[in-house]
């Protein structure tokens, strides 16, 4: 299925979590909890159509067709 | 331990306490406008700050992680800003963004009117810091040097508050330092001098104006010399601080004599 990630269309498995999405743009891999399993911060966030998807709650997302999709990190600025 | 001055402990004990923080060092550092991440990281050690503001980005696989990497690397606090929000809905969710990913309820509070002054507006101000401090965010907010503005937003909960010394980039300095002493006067949360800063010398004004600190990016990361640049405003940051508890001397309209005149030889 398709959603829009960060402004452009992304194919992702029918019925993928917000982990599985995470994880693959990121390249880590996650545990339930969110957190990247090599031990080092993440340092990412997501937001699903305009609302904040906590880090603990991403194993149990499912994504749906046509969702949007911010995944945000930190940059200089400021 | 080595033996210290009174002069040397005054300098070193006299840290910036944020929210039951201990900051070491006044200056507050951005990291926009660096060319690199080896430079930046290199100007932010030589700057000696221990807080950092960060902007909040869409992820490109790219480019990602390092900067986060950086600060922890070097020990410095990060505190993300909401750049770029023209509104306190997208002002909230950034900073929602920015505590999920970054993993601290800090946040440095922009909602800018317009590109072209980049300068604070205040109505979505006021709305984004109540919201987010009910939703247990400590707020830096950055304000225009509007006194009424900055007690408002105290009064609001805000955390610390940032009065401009003049438009974002602009090095102008501090175009209105008598807002700023009043702006200090009637606080009682942290002053923190935000934005304008050209040169070491208005850091040292915006110090013995009162400020707590002084946050500033542009004119380290966009000076000739950066690591240069970022070890004066150390120094500027540190001289104002000390001047300000030291108390100056009243500007007065005639030359007094710092030699007595009784005693002189005379010569006939």
């Amino acid at each position: 299925m398709n959603i829009r990630l960060n402004g452009a269309q992304h194919a992702v498995a029918d019925g993928a979590t917000v982990s599985a999405l995470v994880s693959g743009v990121t390249g880590r891999t996650l545990a339930a909890d969110g957190q990247a399993t090599d031990g080092r911060k993440l340092g990412v966030a997501v937001a699903r159509n305009a609302e904040v998807v906590p880090r603990s709650q991403w194993h149990a997302t499912a994504l749906a067709e046509g969702d949007d999709v911010e995944l945000v990190t930190a940059v200089q600025g400021g | 331990m080595e033996e210290t001055t009174l002069g040397a402990r005054q300098t070193l004990r006299d840290p910036l306490v944020v929210d039951g923080v201990e900051l070491g060092s006044r200056l507050i550092m951005g990291t926009g406008g660096a060319p690199s991440l080896d430079g930046l990281g290199a100007a932010l050690v030589a700057s000696g700050t221990e807080l950092t503001t960060v902007a909040m980005r869409r992820y490109s696989p790219a480019e990602s992680g390092s900067l986060f990497q950086l600060l922890a690397d070097h020990n410095i606090r990060v505190l993300p800003n909401t750049a770029g929000c023209f509104t306190a809905r997208d002002a909230v969710l950034t900073a929602e963004l920015a505590r999920e990913a970054l993993e601290t309820d800090w946040v440095k509070l922009e909602v800018i009117a317009d590109e072209h002054t980049l300068l604070p507006d205040a109505l979505e101000l006021v709305e984004a810091t109540e919201q987010l401090v009910a939703r247990g965010f400590k707020v830096f907010a950055y304000t225009n040097d509007d006194p009424v503005l900055a007690l408002r937003l105290e009064n609001l909960g805000a955390t610390a508050v940032m009065p401009l010394g003049a438009p974002i980039g602009t090095g102008l300095g501090i175009l209105n330092p008598h807002n700023i002493e009043l702006i200090v006067s009637r606080a009682s949360v942290p002053v923190v001098l935000d934005a304008g800063i050209g040169t070491a010398s208005d850091a040292a004004l915006a110090m013995e104006l009162g400020c707590d600190a002084v946050l500033l990016a542009t004119a380290v990361t966009r000076a000739q010399d950066p690591v240069l640049m970022g070890e004066s405003f150390r120094h500027a940051v540190i001289a104002g601080r000390l001047a300000r508890r030291a108390g100056r001397i009243p500007r007065r309209e005639h030359a007094l004599a710092s030699s007595a005149m009784e005693g002189r030889a005379e010569f006939l």
